[in-house]
């Protein structure tokens, strides 16, 4: 069945998804795309965030989106926290300290995870606020708010990251870590302290992604395991360490998976995801905007 | 009487004592089974070990069966087919279980069958449809009231006809328990004359259901079949809720796993009002029995504890009626013989909990009791208020039914 109107709906519907998707892999673009740190427990941080945000609106009547915020500069410290940890047990001690870190994340992934159910239970939870379950009506196409929201926090959230990594003292630092480790050192500055930060920026702006992930859907415990694919397949097709590479990545993933979901049949939907990150990556082995 | 005797009569009463005493302490009747609490299945896994363990609780203290206490073996599967073949073996040969039950849900159950067949074993099953349905097993028998393979689909598709629905929408999670729901739907519509305008398969991991409610609804359907697993059924209702679903539509919901426990029917609140959907039991006047009331006092106290599901209504007392089958099995043929034990359960109406249960052939059960019920007048952010009869009214099957349906679906919402 093809109509014109689908096909609007279906493109208007997947920008939206499209945006959800850079928020909650914008972090991962940093922490893996730009310190390349095997990051595999990133969606579990995501999902910690969003019970974080949960308890607050639960118990305290916080908006979700406030409640990010809020949660943020603990998220920063677990970052930096974590970093250390990694660095200490794995990255100082040799070459092969991705492939072990991998296990090491995974090991953290699982400890989250086991954390949640011993503290909430394995029942779904979900969020209240006035733009949760309203939608937008647009001639006769109907967008639903929270999707809004996560188009405009994921827009924001891009613009800031994309900003201050270019225009600011630290930010410059980042990227130079990234580009060249020992350059930096010969030059007096500590890279590990650089990509510690680095990483706490990474887990701090999942407080805000975790608060779009439990407005957009509601979440449990194992969560996680949905959004691993997705986020690494974001990362790696816009290019390591692009921010603007991730929101572009992510509309495309998102309008492509909301086409195909619309138009030919949902079945089809993941097999289009990856196939198009195949594609990308056979015609651009850097990914979208990579360097 | 000299000390001789007086020391001989000593030693045979301690004796005596010893040995009465080895009877008291027989080794207890180990009943093996694995079950969900971690995954996507862990929220029903752990309401219905807690029924099974009420059961287990409530047998010992008569006295146990055949005089010995019945201690439960309970592994992790983590909600994965993947797990149980292993998990069953381990229970069988290292463990040495005397009966088993299954896991929760169909797809950890249905890797198992294979191995119980082969080894001439009885094993209760709990929840999962159709499993045995191409494995032909003489000795399962299901707690869960499906009945006939068609009987989810039937129901729900037979009221959307009486309230004059002609086309059917059908929409269904690509897992094996939902595809085979949506195959027996696919059948119904064809034996009672629907026509099927839209059926799509979403994969799992879909995060967001907006394109799919917006194709579903360019298809203007007059009934919606809903097969779904507990996250995508909460973000399906969210979609329809705000892309909107057609004034055409009768009748919407059928299969949607998730609207049956606490945590979901809380968190959707309102969004659920005229939805109507399976369920197996409910607080309405039809579905008292003797021993329900004392069953869910028990409940709702261990409930809190233990942080499983508050309400229970859909696993925790098939979990028990479970084991009153295993327990009147045993008592009846005073044995744990699996062929005699399977042979009485076959043979034999059960009183429950839940109802006189009575099985079929294929050991599902005789009659169907799956109930379609309709969601009406819920609030937001209130779990107490689906304690109380009228939250989900039975519209089917006739035998149970505690009121009509209201059609169609936007004027049932308004409810």
């Amino acid at each position: 069945m093809f109509s014109l109107d689908l096909l609007r709906d279906a493109v208007v519907l997947g920008v939206l998804l499209g945006c959800f998707y850079a928020a909650v892999s914008i972090g991962l673009s940093i922490s893996f795309g730009l310190l390349d740190v095997p990051h595999v427990a990133h969606p579990a941080f995501l999902v910690l965030a969003s019970y974080g945000v949960y308890l607050c609106n639960d118990q305290y009547d916080i908006d979700p989106l406030l409640a990010g915020l809020l949660i943020s500069p603990l998220f920063f410290v677990l970052g930096l926290v974590t970093y250390r940890l990694y660095y200490e047990t794995f990255e100082r001690r040799g070459s092969d300290a991705a492939v072990r870190g991998i296990a090491f994340f995974f090991g953290v992934a699982f400890i989250i995870e086991v954390l949640i159910i011993l503290q909430f239970g394995v029942d779904q939870r979900s969020v209240t606020a006035s733009y949760i379950g309203k939608a937008w009506r647009v001639g006769d196409l109907r967008i639903p708010i929270r999707q809004l929201v996560a188009f405009a926090v994921a827009l924001g959230l891009t613009v800031s990251l994309a900003t201050y990594l270019s225009k600011t003292f630290m930010g410059r630092a980042i990227r130079a870590v990234a580009q060249d480790e020992e350059g930096l050192r010969l030059m007096g500055a500590n890279p590990v302290r650089i990509k510690q930060f680095a990483f706490g920026i990474a887990t701090a702006v999942l407080g805000i992604a975790g608060a779009l992930l439990i407005i957009v859907a509601p979440v449990e415990p194992t969560l996680d395991r949905v959004y691993i694919g997705r986020t690494f397949c974001v990362v790696v097709m816009a290019g390591l360490g692009s921010i603007t590479g991730t929101l572009i990545a992510a509309i495309i993933l998102g309008v492509s998976e909301s086409i195909v979901l619309t138009m030919f049949g949902a079945s089809w939907a993941p097999a289009i995801s990856f196939a198009l990150l195949l594609g990308v990556l056979a015609v651009r082995p850097q990914g979208l905007l990579g360097r | 009487m000299n000390r001789r005797d007086v020391f001989g009569w000593a030693i045979a009463a301690v004796m005596f004592g010893l040995m009465s005493g080895a009877s008291a302490e027989e080794p207890p009747i180990k009943i093996g089974m694995s079950m969900p609490q971690t995954g996507g299945l862990a929220g029903g896994g752990k309401a219905s070990l807690l029924g099974i363990e009420i059961w287990r609780d409530d047998v010992n203290a008569k006295g146990g069966l055949l005089g010995r206490k019945v201690e439960l073996v309970v592994y992790d599967d983590k909600s994965s087919a993947s797990e149980t073949p292993a998990l069953y073996a381990k229970l069988l040969d290292v463990d040495k279980v005397d009966l088993l039950f299954a896991p929760y849900a169909t797809v950890p159950t249905a890797p198992i069958m294979p191995l119980v067949k082969q080894r001439g074993l009885l094993l209760m099953g709990n929840f999962s449809f159709q499993v045995n349905s191409k494995v032909h097993h003489d000795m399962w028998f299901n707690n869960a009231p499906w009945g006939p393979a068609d009987s989810w689909a039937n129901g729900f598709l037979t009221l959307g006809q009486k309230a004059g629905g002609k086309t059917v929408a059908l929409l269904s999670s690509d897992q094996e328990f939902a595809q085979n729901i949506v195959t027996t739907a696919r059948d119904v519509t064809k034996k009672i004359g629907l026509q099927v305008v839209f059926d799509q398969a979403y994969p799992p991991s879909t995060a967001e259901f907006s394109s799919i409610i917006r194709a579903l609804n360019a298809a203007k359907p007059d009934i919606v079949f809903v097969a779904s697993y507990p996250p995508d059924s909460a973000a399906i209702l969210k979609a329809v809720n705000e892309i909107g679903i057609g004034d055409n539509v009768k009748i919407f919901g059928g299969a949607m796993v998730g609207l049956q426990f606490a945590a979901v029917m809380e968190n959707l609140g309102s969004l659920l009002n005229g939805v109507v959907n399976y369920n197996t039991w409910l607080p309405e006047p039809s579905m008292n029995f003797d021993g329900t009331k004392e069953f869910f006092e028990k409940y709702t106290k261990r409930a809190i504890q233990a942080k499983v599901d508050p309400l229970g209504f859909y696993l925790a007392p098939y979990g028990y009626a479970m084991g009153q089958m295993i327990e009147e099995a045993v008592n009846a043929t005073k044995s744990l013989d699996q062929k005699a034990l399977a042979k009485f359960i076959r043979e034999n109406v059960h009183k429950t909990i839940v109802g006189p249960i009575a099985y079929a052939e294929d050991g599902e059960w005789k009659e169907s009791a799956t109930l379609e019920a309709q969601f009406r007048d819920v609030k937001n952010k209130n779990i107490d208020q689906f304690r109380s009869a009228g939250k989900q009214v039975i519209v089917f099957p006739d035998r149970l039914k505690t009121g009509d349906l209201i059609t169609p679906f936007e004027a049932a919402r308004g409810n």
